[in-house]
């Protein structure tokens, strides 16, 4: 009996709030790219084509965080056409830079940008993808790293649970051989409380690890605070440090609380 | 009778927006690029932050021109500070914007711009029929990461850039090691200009005012005047005094206009025609080759100007690399002052004004940028005011197509300018 050609999985890529840069790694796969597209139908992907195909889809990537209204409806309307969901970025796993706000006053921002904020409509928190609908895999980093990228493709492609590493910056650092920056030459560096994916590519720049890859799975930024403090780094720059791209990340906010805390420990009271 | 055209979402451009043209009869009434994008609130959020933070925080405004914001940032940070980084170190900023400018320039020619021309939805589908240009301009984009990632450590959001020069710079044999790549696609590239000379270009014109940086010597980068060919001549920190941002109820991305004049056109055929007496002698032989010469007024022959300046960046890049030694520290001692700093740079898509003010500790107490995507929307909207009759006699699917390709002119990247696509075009008779 002739067996039926299988059908090519569809593969979606959807943008809320972001840069951009995520869904770019998949476009600077270039040696990768024509094979992957002989291998899936690309389904919906706005950045790259103006072909768009209906759902359901078999594989849809979101970039972004929810930071409007209208983006709360969509994104469960992408979750209803989506077999698996895999978020792609610090945006759409943990907020983003843009979740900055969520500590802040949005309208006072909107008037520090804008001449005439009632014409800008927006949340006052920008938040993860996960805390509206289930997320069947993560995918961290700002940006994500076009290999871990591929590594998750193709798994889903070959009906493979995908295997990401969780351990630390630390670790990767160790198996690239580097000499560690902040024992070595006292650099203040995240690396002991981040999120491996990116390879240490700071440290092996010669500066710290930034955190832009988020909280590692078990991390004790408690424990970290001396030695940042050794290495020179003020409790101010400390909070600083971790209130960027993973601001957000509930590790990362709350170890920026500890800081500020010790920062104004006398002001009792005032929100 | 009335008539309604409507396309849900404007693809092949960086970020979410939509464009409305209304027409009664054949006459438009309307032409609104409505920009979506959420607010993100960087210039709010910059408030507080170091200065050493600014260029990794700026980045995230824009994944396809980071090391745009990055350089501008950059540089408005050391003019405040007094500083200047020269010799080696300016030579690996000018480097790495190359690498930029040839992964930026490359998506959009390749991937979002020639489908438009070659009637394809996409750069996959075109594939299908054209795999040899595909595979070049994959080639000629993946030579330009290569340059980022070498210098800056990764593609997007690069990490090796500092204020006062770089945490780490290469040795001569990493950079060496990026020669066969660059030598492949600059023939590539050259042979790519050839054939998109050959594209159907829609007869179309208007009297823009070209706006760029004009340096004394060289293709602009990072350093220069402000010049325009209607007489504007000004340093970069007299901008304020000569352009204004509008803020308008649809777009949530601010519109730039010249004080006094209005819309103006700043990115590649803007600095191709402003700057073509810099270029070096393999784009100027290159463009001539195809007569694509200034003056040009045919935005549409955008698609060109960045094939020539694929052509000078990867030229540009090759000499740089032979001419490299490694400076004797990664980076020129900074220390913080009060002060205010201007920078502007050639992003791939235009001018890229930034202007810091920082306190005693070097924290910043305030912040402005001004993309290049804000600065050519009206330039944009103009552009479809003026196309509206002819749309106005296509048929509805064409037309529609028309429009789509018009806005592509810009490379709009509408993640940057919110501080940008979907398309309908409404017609009542």
């Amino acid at each position: 009996m002739p067996t039926r050609k299988k059908k090519k999985p569809k593969l979606a890529v959807f943008k809320f709030a972001s840069c951009d840069g995520c869904q770019l790694s998949l476009l600077d796969c270039e040696d990768e790219l024509l094979l992957l597209a002989d291998a899936v139908r690309i389904a919906s992907f706005a950045e790259a084509s103006s072909g768009v195909l209906r759902g359901p889809y078999d594989i849809s990537l979101v970039e972004g965080s929810i930071t409007t209204l209208h983006d709360v409806e969509r994104i469960r309307e992408v979750r209803a056409q989506s077999r698996v969901l895999v978020t792609i970025g610090a945006c759409a796993t943990a907020g983003g830079v843009q979740a900055l706000r969520n500590f802040r006053d949005v309208k006072e921002f909107a008037r520090i940008v804008y001449a005439r904020p009632e014409y800008i409509d927006t949340l006052a928190t920008s938040t993860p993808i996960a805390d509206h609908v289930k997320v069947d895999y993560e995918l961290r980093g700002c940006p994500i790293d076009k290999r871990q990228l591929l590594a998750v493709l193709s798994a889903l492609l070959s009906d493979r649970k995908p295997s990401i590493a969780s351990h630390s910056v630390c670790v990767q650092c160790k198996l690239r051989g580097n000499v560690c920056v902040m024992v070595a030459h006292g650099t203040p560096c995240l690396g002991p409380v981040t999120h491996a994916g990116c390879g240490a590519l700071c440290p092996t720049y010669h500066r710290g690890c930034y955190g832009c890859f988020g909280p590692a799975e078990t991390t004790h930024t408690g424990g970290l605070e001396w030695a940042l403090v050794a290495a020179g780094a003020s409790h101010e720059d400390i909070a600083r440090t971790y209130a960027t791209f993973n601001a957000a990340a509930p590790p990362f906010r709350r170890a920026q609380e500890e800081q500020l805390v010790q920062i104004r420990p006398k002001e009792g009271g005032r929100g | 009778m009335a008539r309604t055209i409507k396309v849900d979402s404007l693809a092949r451009v960086e970020g979410e927006g939509a464009l409305i043209i209304r027409f009664k009869g054949d006459k438009p009434t309307a032409v609104e690029l409505r920009i979506f994008e959420p607010p993100r609130f960087f210039e709010a959020f910059l408030r507080g932050r170091a200065y050493l933070e600014v260029p990794d925080i700026v980045a995230r405004i824009c994944g396809i021109c980071p090391v745009a914001y990055q350089m501008s940032a950059c540089h408005a940070i050391e003019d405040a500070l007094g500083i200047r980084a020269d010799g080696m170190l300016r030579a690996l900023r000018r480097l790495l914007y190359c690498g930029e400018w040839i992964e930026s320039h490359g998506l959009h020619v390749f991937m979002l711009h020639a489908p438009d021309f070659l009637g394809y939805e996409d750069a996959i589908a075109m594939a299908k029929d054209h795999r040899e240009w595909v595979t070049r301009g994959l080639g000629i984009k993946k030579a330009g990461n290569a340059i980022v990632a070498a210098l800056g450590g990764r593609e997007i959001h690069p990490i090796n850039v500092k204020v006062g020069g770089f945490y780490r710079v290469p040795t001569r044999a990493e950079l060496s090691a990026l020669l066969p790549v660059l030598e492949t696609a600059l023939g590539d590239a050259e042979l790519c200009l050839d054939w998109a000379a050959r594209f159907d270009f829609p007869a179309f014109e208007r009297d823009y005012e070209f706006v760029a940086l004009r340096h004394a010597e060289e293709y602009p980068f990072c350093e220069g005047r402000i010049v325009s060919n209607k007489g504007l001549d000004i340093d970069l920190h007299a901008y304020e005094e000569h352009f204004a941002e509008q803020q308008v109820p649809h777009s949530t991305a601010l519109h730039s206009v010249v004080r006094g004049r209005g819309d103006y056109q700043c990115g590649p055929l803007a600095r191709f025609n402003l700057n073509f007496d810099r270029l070096g002698g393999r784009a100027r032989d290159a463009a001539q080759r195809v007569e694509f010469v200034p003056p040009c007024h045919n935005v549409y022959k955008s698609l060109l100007a960045r094939m020539v300046e694929i052509i000078q960046a990867l030229d540009e890049a090759i000499r740089i690399i032979h001419g490299y030694a490694p400076p004797d520290a990664p980076a020129i001692a900074v220390a913080p002052r009060r002060a205010t700093g201007h920078g502007c740079t050639e992003a791939p898509r235009g001018m890229l004004w930034h202007k810091y003010t920082l306190d005693e500790a070097g924290l910043v107490e305030d912040a402005r940028i001004v993309p290049p995507t804000s600065q050519n929307q009206k330039c944009i909207e103009q552009d479809l005011w003026q196309l509206a009759p002819t749309l106005a006699a296509m048929p509805h699917a064409a037309a529609t197509r028309r429009a789509e390709q018009a806005v592509r002119n810009f490379d709009p990247c509408i993640s940057c300018s919110t501080h940008f696509l979907r398309l309908a075009i409404e017609r009542e008779d």
